[in-house]
């Protein structure tokens, strides 16, 4: 099969200026996405330092094994979504795909171990609302973690489902042959998504998990 | 030579006979098209808000108000100002004069991502049904800023619809501003360097970055309301040690800064039209265009000049007072540039000039009662009276919708290929600019003698200023009615423009009226420095 | 179009790296350091995110222009979180 043409969209003057111009817009779309998950950790510092120990307490009930194997999944998904771009710029199609597959799975692997997650909260009674129950001094500052923490997990967690999406269609493009050494812009753009929603997470699990010392 | 002018033909092959067909225009990916439909949006959202206006002005005639009942009146200044600001206002010269002008200022075909241009239009039509949804189904009394508690637990109307409306909107701004951007960057013509661009673009670019950063922070604003409303527990609820001033902390970053992503594309439109109908360079261009900057960083620092009587904690106010008056000082560098542009021009006085002359006017006046604001002691009496609103009527409507009337008028031939009637657009303007400080000339005097916001009683003395108030307002309907009627005569009657009917500088006069779907036949190369006036002919006599 | 190509080996060494900082940032949550418990964590945090974007995300071998939007973003994000956090914590300092 002969290799495809470079397709250079009739705004652009050539190629190169394609790809900088979709790598500067994902850029200038993931400073938009630090300031929407921005107005969430702003809330989260302000009640951390007004209800530092009720904090501390309600994270406790929170499984640190857990946490700790999802941020592993997450960085090893980053590992091979780094390693799928890679193997496009050096024409590798078959091994593109297959790196596209496990980010995939370690994706989809993050999100169930999530579910668990919060099947257990519920479980618990952790979840904010009617059949919250916690047992300790600052029942309200607790509940209030525990809000922080099923929103920010939870838009994390939509990110993420946005995030496998994105890593489907990019494997049909990759088995359909779309992306050559010379084009591969929705991967690398798809890339620096999935970078960025790991990173979320990387303040996400030290923030939620790690508060106060555990004995 | 005869006083004969060559006769103008209208270009045979341009944007708008390119293609025809509604399927043509829905799914157009051309930024002249897309700027086209935004025209026609904000156009109708313009009327809808005025109407509003209109009933608010109807209401306050009489002091005991009975026109509407508490809770609708609530309603009304709610929906007028939510529609505004968030679907006239913000995207009025960005989403329509940008659209079109920016890529021809800088000499590309189009924008950096022109289906993301679209995908922009139809969110921000998204978000207008949400809206307008909310509106025909009993509407919002929050108020356009949404306090919380009251609306995240005790408002018992469409909070939800009406923010998902806002947030949905929210993204269609996101998007143009960050296709803006990245065009700004990487699609100039060879060159071009940043210090030839026009003045509009810095100012378009500024606004850009202020749409990007601030946006999400309102649309997480607006979430967490809908999440409080939805689930009864939520970060404002003070049953759960909850603070509400955190909404107005998180709100307020956004929506100051949003007050200049509407002022700064006017400003924009008024460093192109002063040197064009000046027939002189603009004076102090890197001024101007790092006035621009900077107005977009100190902009995000002052949020807090909002909040003054809210229980913010007194230092905070101090810091914020202080950051306010900073942010006048690039403001006040623009207007001085203005002036002394003006200073030994010849001036001509055609219908965008005299809208960008009235800006500079009202526009300082808006800018130095905003000072008056700034300061925690004098904000202390005047916080939630009608000074406030007077100073943001002056800003917005004395500033920003001059400013866009200056730029339609001013691009209208480049735009259609027609003239618009010179005679009705000098005296629509005139109209406005009386009808406008009648408006809104007496509500500063209200303010002061302690008339509260958002109120539709108020003591039998102050009838006086209202009646005034009103009947400036029924004056500046007129006034805009008459753009309305007059620019669409022109689509079919006015005089045909030429390429360059202003003799004015820029790349988007090197081409025809209206521009080929292409902007150019060849691409433009720039070497010159600009506003080079100097060198062009006067303009030519209408 | 000529993007630089990152060796294999450096993509898992800097995922190695992370995984250590993992371990770490674990680890430290159970030693008892009170206020600089949070500041560790913090440190750890911006080291990983500083090598997936550096590596992961090409950031090291991106230009300026990119540098100056990873940049902004963090920076309005201090803006909100600092002046917010201002007003929070200065509040009790004047009691009448």
């Amino acid at each position: 099969m002969p290799e495809p043409r470079t397709i250079v969209a009739p705004q652009f003057d050539d190629a190169a200026q394609q790809q900088e111009t979709s790598m500067l817009g994902m850029w200038v779309f993931l400073a938009t996405e630090v300031m929407f998950f921005g107005g969430l950790f702003a809330s989260y510092t302000m009640y951390r330092a007004l209800y530092a120990q009720a904090f501390a307490a309600a994270s406790h009930h929170l499984d640190i094994v857990l946490g700790t194997l999802n941020t592993a999944v997450l960085l090893t998904s980053s590992l091979t979504m780094a390693l799928a771009v890679r193997s496009a710029q050096v024409g590798a199609r078959r091994t593109t795909a297959t790196l596209l597959v496990v980010t995939m799975l370690l994706g989809l692997a993050f999100l169930g171990i999530k579910g668990v997650e919060y099947y257990q909260k519920y479980v618990d009674h952790l979840v904010p609302g009617p059949s919250f129950s916690f047992s300790g001094a600052n029942r309200h500052d607790a509940e209030m973690f525990f809000y922080l923490y099923f929103v920010m997990t939870g838009l994390h967690a939509l990110h993420m489902i946005a995030g496998v999406g994105v890593m489907s269609v990019l494997t049909i493009l990759t088995v359909r042959g779309r992306f050559t050494p010379a084009y591969y812009n929705p991967l690398e753009i798809g890339g620096l998504y999935w970078h960025f929603v790991d990173i979320v997470w990387i303040f996400l699990f030290p923030l939620l998990y790690l508060i106060g010392h555990h004995t | 030579m005869t006083n004969a002018e060559p006769v103008l033909k209208l270009p045979r092959e341009n944007y708008l006979n390119a293609n025809y067909g509604i399927k043509s225009w829905l799914l157009t990916t051309d930024h002249k098209r897309i700027a086209l439909l935004y025209l026609v949006s904000v156009t109708l959202f313009f009327v809808l808000g005025g109407i509003y206006a209109g009933l608010i002005r109807l209401e306050l005639l009489t002091p005991y108000g009975h026109f509407v009942s508490d809770e609708s009146y609530n309603k009304l200044f709610t929906m007028h100002g939510l529609i505004m600001i968030f679907f006239f206002l913000i995207p009025s010269i960005p989403a329509v004069l940008g659209n079109f002008m920016l890529p021809m200022m800088i000499g590309a075909r189009d924008l950096a991502f022109p289906r993301i241009n679209l995908a922009s239009w139809y969110i921000y039509i998204l978000g207008g049904i949400f809206t307008l949804t909310a509106a025909v189904t009993g509407g919002v009394d929050t108020g356009w800023t949404f306090y919380t508690p009251y609306s995240s637990t005790y408002s018992n109307t469409h909070v939800i619809t009406m923010a998902a409306g806002v947030f949905i909107t929210g993204f269609s701004s996101i998007f143009t501003g960050l296709n803006f951007i990245v065009t700004t960057h990487k699609m100039r013509v060879p060159g071009l360097t940043w210090f030839r661009l026009p003045l509009f673009v810095w100012s378009i670019y500024a606004t850009s970055l202020i749409m990007v950063l601030g946006t999400p922070v309102l649309a997480i604003s607006l979430s967490l309301i809908g999440l409080e409303r939805l689930f009864h527990v939520g970060v404002f609820n003070p049953a759960m040690g909850g603070d509400p001033i955190l909404f107005q902390h998180l709100f307020w970053f956004y929506s100051h800064p949003a007050v200049y992503i509407m002022i700064l594309p006017a400003m924009g439109v008024v460093s192109e039209v002063i040197p064009c109908f000046a027939r002189r360079k603009i004076f102090g261009y890197h001024f101007v265009a790092f006035s621009s900057l900077a107005i977009a960083v100190l902009g995000f620092l002052v949020w807090g000049h909002h909040m003054f009587v809210s229980g913010q904690s007194i230092y905070a106010g101090m810091v914020f007072s202080i950051l306010s008056f900073l942010v006048a000082i690039p403001s006040a560098i623009k207007v001085f540039n203005w002036t002394a542009t003006l200073y030994k021009g010849s001036v001509i006085y055609r219908t965008p000039m005299l809208y960008s002359l009235g800006f500079i006017g009202l526009f300082t006046i808006g800018g130095l009662t905003g000072l008056f604001l700034a300061t925690l002691g004098i904000d202390v009496h005047v916080h939630d009276t009608y000074f406030v609103i007077a100073h943001f009527h002056y800003i917005m409507v004395g500033g920003a919708v001059m400013g866009y009337m200056s730029g339609l008028h001013y691009w209208w031939p480049k735009i259609t290929g027609r003239l618009y009637p010179e005679g009705w657009g000098r005296l629509a303007a005139l109209i406005i600019f009386i009808g406008f400080n009648l408006t809104f000339f007496p509500q500063f005097v209200l303010g002061y003698l302690g008339m509260p916001r958002r109120y539709h009683t108020y003591p039998p003395e102050f009838q006086v200023f209202n009646v005034m108030s009103s009947a400036g307002a029924s004056i500046l309907g007129i006034g805009y009615l008459l753009p309305l009627i007059y620019l669409l005569w022109s689509l079919r009657y006015g005089r045909v423009a030429g390429p360059n009917p202003w003799a004015a500088t820029g790349l988007e006069w090197q081409t025809t009226s209206p521009p080929p779907t292409d902007n150019f036949s060849e691409t433009p190369a720039v070497s010159d420095e600009p506003y080079n006036y100097y060198d062009m002919e006067p303009v030519p006599h209408a | 179009m000529t993007t630089h190509i990152v060796p294999v080996r450096t993509y898992v060494a800097v995922f190695v790296a992370l995984l250590v900082l993992l371990a770490a940032t674990v680890a430290v949550n159970f030693v008892s350091l009170g206020e600089l418990n949070v500041l560790a964590a913090m440190v750890i945090a911006v080291c990983k995110m500083c090598l997936v974007m550096l590596f992961f995300m090409h950031v090291r071998y991106s230009g300026r222009l990119i540098w100056i939007y990873v940049c902004i973003g963090f920076y309005w994000l201090a803006i909100l979180i600092a002046l917010t956090l201002g007003d929070v914590l200065t509040r009790a300092w004047l009691r009448p």
